[in-house]
């Protein structure tokens, strides 16, 4: 396309295009303006055939490695280098370095996602053998030796263990953490600020150190039994942190108009609180707590410490030992034997499911603010 | 088109340009945002070495349109464009063109003024050249800057201080850079989104001298709402409409006197007139 | 009639509130709850502190030197620990940044718009993965392709200290036993856990680039990475820092993923590929079940270590966030 030949009106001074009162045909149609042209790919999938050619032949026959990963990074590397050779004939130096670094951008994030992915799919690949079986769901181990094969035992009582501890911990942590969501926003004040920071520096708390905490302090010092409830309470610890900053922002949120307007009905600060804000951040809320769940429901180094590995059901949260899902799968895999692992793996895939429904379900009540 | 070697003259401060004002065409010229369409079939030749206003009330796709002539609109999520737009006859969209190049000479000076807050008045100048990967040395780099800070009418209020951060400017003296800045890469073109609309009387009048004098060096195209600074400044000026629920085209264009003084049409003729907009 | 004198100065009146005992109620309760968690914080610093002191009273500064823990022989210190506990997240660091940041910018400035969001959900789904499962994932998928690695570089990059392994690695058939569970594959397991953390804090500060400054920097010609270079990088220097040391205190607390990927080994080592190493919280998850009255104020004293560290580390990280230019222009 070079010159155009406008007709001659159109360089005229004169009426524009639209008449008086007439509406524009919609005869045009969105074009698209693309980034990479025919050359711009076949240049890309010529480096990346050319660079797989030469790293098939130098990595396995001339140099007569082996491994999957050294053959992906060498390749980059080959590719990399070919591509840049091919681009910089035609190509400034910033094209150059754009088209490279858009090239190891995707390449990184595909490690990334890969990573993510493996981890997914190797767990309930795993986890099938001993899932498949529905004696999984309905025992538990009592009287089951670790090396029985997978017909036998289940993890019934991790589960029910972990939704106990998880129940009583958000029992605890829910009014703690909004609370001081409550405190932090709503009242305020001088101490709030020190709050916050503290807040802020335990949500980063290492787990173990709660645990450990619960462990001397509660099981050693005054006497408690290792059980549900001491997990509970550690896993309380490092709950309500991350629901009180969660919560935080979910509170401030929610527009300074409807404090005011509540106000000036004559409602109280508590009644505006409790009667106007929470409910409108009940969303915010409601995700800072499914956070916070997920976290709790994984932790592995608390329970490790305050419940101990018990192979029995129970629903008492005192008194007693109380498994639960890290718990069981941390337990069977030192044992290294085969049907144990299978096990492991199979309470990794419940684990897993657990984490993802609760993570489904953030993620469509956020949504659902979103619409609003 | 696509050349390999970016190669960026210096003419001597105070002397004579380089006289590559370019001329744009742009025909058939529709946009929109997700959609919705906002321009429909808007053609406008804008001729090397003159000054172009585009006049009309607000959101009748006066920053659109001037969006598409340096395919800025295309970044904004959700939005296409139709038409072809040819920069002295070459077609920007042509898939082979590519957009850093239309960019480098079609530049752009926006509403509000956007300096890079983290570099020094000086950096701010030659950051064009960093970004299209141009290379001078110190000496032409010191030349260039103070040329296209005298062009902008700032150098006598900062030559003390290029070295200092461009943040800290005024509203009207960082307008001013921002123009330098995008004078230093040498455009055949330069858009200018209501470049005056934040600024006080006295750098709206520094920015007036700056476009009555480059326009011999640069073609110009600004999109304002004040119809006194669009007679002030073009030649030629092109009136904007959008009815009612419909996207927005040109109803009127030709010789600024024209337009200001014996409109053709009803529509511009009320808008000039101050019976609305 | 003329006015002939200034009118008097106007002093404001001092309001009291007075609030009904409902509100005085409710303020007294949420003052409460806000100062228990505060208390409840330093509860724990101070217990882990102050049960602390007659380890460190017993063993003096030999603590911090030592780098056996054997109880029995009334030999422990946390020197190794600490040491490996430091080599695991620099090594997670190294990979995690990177990545971190190469996908937060891929996010922000190239993904196809259509798949942004996708993407956010992924990165935080990965930060919600419970640590064991990464820790079963790296010590069974991940560890004989890392130990592959590892085996490349102590034969090629052996004469550098860290990829030295105490075995021939031209020997015909390999020893696999020295290269399993070693720092290296450690600290690539951790990684799972920092890249996200880093990750988000990076991608949502580079989001909050101020459009006028992208814009300005497309207009003058310049490319994605170019304005990255020029106008994202700087804006979000404090989230870039401030992401990777939060990521940095992550790994540095990490335990799940260590007590099964890591194999136990007391002693300080720069041999990252070599197997055998120990971090602070492992040290503590493995040696408390039967640790005696002594033996556990020791593993406090470890524990205390720990947290003064990670308060340390995700302090700084804090007010780098909140001191950066980002943080300025957030209404929150």
């Amino acid at each position: 396309m070079t010159t155009l030949d406008l007709p001659a009106e159109l360089r005229d001074d004169g009426p524009g295009d639209l008449p008086p009162g007439a509406t524009p045909q919609p005869t045009a149609r969105p074009r698209r303006t693309r980034r990479l042209t025919r050359e711009d790919w076949l240049a890309l999938g010529g480096s990346l055939a050319a660079s797989l050619a030469l790293v098939v032949v130098g990595y396995l026959h001339i140099l007569n490695f082996s491994g999957t990963v050294g053959f992906l990074l060498c390749w980059y590397a080959t590719f990399i280098a070919v591509y840049a050779v091919v681009l910089a004939v035609t190509h400034p130096r910033t094209i150059v370095v754009e088209r490279l670094v858009t090239a190891t951008l995707y390449v990184a994030a595909a490690i990334v996602l890969f990573a993510l992915g493996s981890t997914i799919v190797y767990t309930f690949a795993q986890g099938w053998k001993a899932l498949a079986h529905a004696n999984f769901f309905t025992h538990d181990m009592s009287g089951v030796a670790p090396t029985a094969p997978l017909t036998e035992g289940g993890v019934l009582h991790a589960m029910v263990g972990t939704v106990i501890e998880v129940g009583i911990a958000v029992a605890i942590s829910l009014p703690l953490g909004v609370g001081t969501a409550v405190y932090m926003t709503e009242v305020g004040g001088r101490g709030s600020q020190s709050v916050r920071t503290v807040v802020e520096a335990m949500t980063a708390l290492p787990e173990i150190l709660a645990g450990l905490f619960v462990y001397v302090f509660l099981i050693v010092e005054l006497g408690m039994a290792k059980s549900g409830l001491a997990a509970a309470i550690a896993m309380a610890v490092t709950m309500t942190p991350i629901i009180a900053r969660a919560g935080e922002v979910a509170l401030r949120f929610v527009p300074g108009g409807l404090r005011e307007a509540s106000s000036a009905l004559g409602a109280g600060h508590w009644k505006t609180v409790w009667k106007v804000v929470l409910p409108t951040a009940r969303i915010g809320l409601a995700t800072a707590l499914i956070l916070a769940i997920a976290r709790g429901i994984g932790e592995t180094a608390v329970v490790l410490i305050t419940s101990g590995a018990s192979s029995f059901t129970t629903v008492s949260p005192t008194g007693v030992p109380m498994n639960s899902l890290p718990l069981f799968i941390y337990t069977a895999y030192t044992t290294h034997e085969p049907a144990a692992i299978a096990r492991a793996f199979g309470a990794a895939s419940v684990l897993l499911v657990m984490v993802l429904g609760l993570f489904i379900v953030a993620r469509v009540l956020v949504r659902e603010r979103k619409a609003r | 088109m696509s050349t390999k070697e970016d190669v960026i003259t210096v003419p001597a401060p105070g002397g004579p340009g380089t006289g590559t004002a370019g001329g744009l065409d742009a025909v058939g010229i529709s946009a929109w945002f997700g959609g919705t369409r906002v321009l429909a079939d808007v053609t406008l030749s804008m001729p090397p070495a003159t000054v172009t206003a585009l006049i009309g009330p607000s959101g009748c796709g006066k920053s659109t349109f001037l969006r598409i002539l340096n395919r800025m609109h295309e970044s904004v999520p959700g939005a296409q464009m139709a038409g072809e737009v040819s920069l002295d006859g070459e077609e920007i969209y042509a898939p082979q063109y590519r957009v850093t190049e239309a960019r480098k000479h079609i530049g752009m000076v926006f509403q509000k003024p956007n300096p890079f807050p983290a570099m020094s008045i000086a950096d701010n100048v030659t950051a064009g050249l960093t970004l299209t990967g141009t290379k001078l040395n110190r000496k032409d780099r010191s030349d260039l800057v103070e040329k296209c800070l005298r062009q902008a009418h700032l150098w006598d209020e900062v030559k003390d201080r290029i070295g200092q951060p461009g943040g800290a400017l005024s509203g009207g003296q960082q307008q001013r850079l921002c123009i330098a800045r995008a004078l230093a890469v040498r455009p055949r073109v330069l858009l200018m989104d209501e470049p005056c609309s934040a600024l006080d009387p006295t750098s709206t009048l520094r920015v007036e001298e700056t476009i009555s004098e480059l326009c011999s060096e640069v073609t110009i195209v600004i999109v304002t709402h004040n119809m006194q600074q669009a007679a002030r400044v073009s030649q030629h000026t092109a009136f904007f409409l959008a009815e009612q629920g419909s996207p927005g085209g040109i109803v009127e264009h030709g010789p600024t006197r024209t337009i200001f003084s014996e409109p053709s049409d009803a529509r511009t003729a009320d808008y000039v007139r101050g019976r609305f907009g | 009639m003329t006015v002939t004198s200034a009118p008097p100065e106007a002093v404001p009146r001092r309001l009291t509130v007075t609030h009904d005992t409902g509100d005085r109620i409710f303020h007294g309760a949420a003052r409460s709850i806000g100062l228990f968690v505060l208390f409840m914080t330093g509860a724990i610093g101070v217990f882990l502190g102050y049960q602390s002191i007659p380890t460190l009273h017993r063993y003096g500064l030999h603590f911090f030197s030592q780098t056996q823990w054997q109880p029995e022989l009334d030999r422990i210190g946390i020197a190794a620990v600490l040491v490996g506990t430091v080599e695991v997240a620099f090594v997670a660091m190294v990979v995690s940044f990177p990545l971190a940041l190469g996908l937060a910018l891929f996010i922000t400035d190239y993904a196809p718009k259509r798949i942004k969001s996708w993407l956010v959900t992924t990165v935080d789904l990965m930060a919600a993965v419970p640590s064991i499962i990464y820790g079963l994932w790296g010590f069974f998928l991940l560890g004989p392709q890392a130990m592959n690695v590892g085996r490349w570089l102590s034969e090629y990059l052996g004469f550098l200290p860290i990829f030295k392994v105490d075995t021939d690695p031209h020997a015909a058939v390999w020893q696999q036993s020295r290269y399993t569970g070693s720092v290296f594959i450690a600290g690539l397991t951790v990684s799972m856990m920092a890249i996200p953390l880093a990750c988000a804090v990076m991608r949502s500060v580079f989001d909050q680039t101020p459009l006028g400054e992208r814009e300005a920097a497309m207009a003058l010609g310049g490319t994605r990475w170019g304005a990255a270079k020029m106008v994202v990088f700087p804006f979000a220097k404090g989230g870039i820092i401030g992401g990777t040391m939060l990521a940095l205190g992550r790994a540095l607390g990490e335990t799940a993923a260590v007590l099964i990927v890591l194999a136990p080994a007391y002693a300080i080592s720069d041999r990252i590929l070599q197997t055998g190493g120990q971090t602070t919280s492992a040290l503590i998850a493995s040696n408390f079940g039967n640790a005696t009255r002594s033996q556990l104020s020791a593993l406090l004293t470890a524990g205390f270590v720990l947290f003064l560290i990670t308060i340390v580390v995700n302090s700084i990280a804090a007010v780098i966030i909140r001191r950066s230019r980002s943080a300025a222009l957030t209404e929150i």
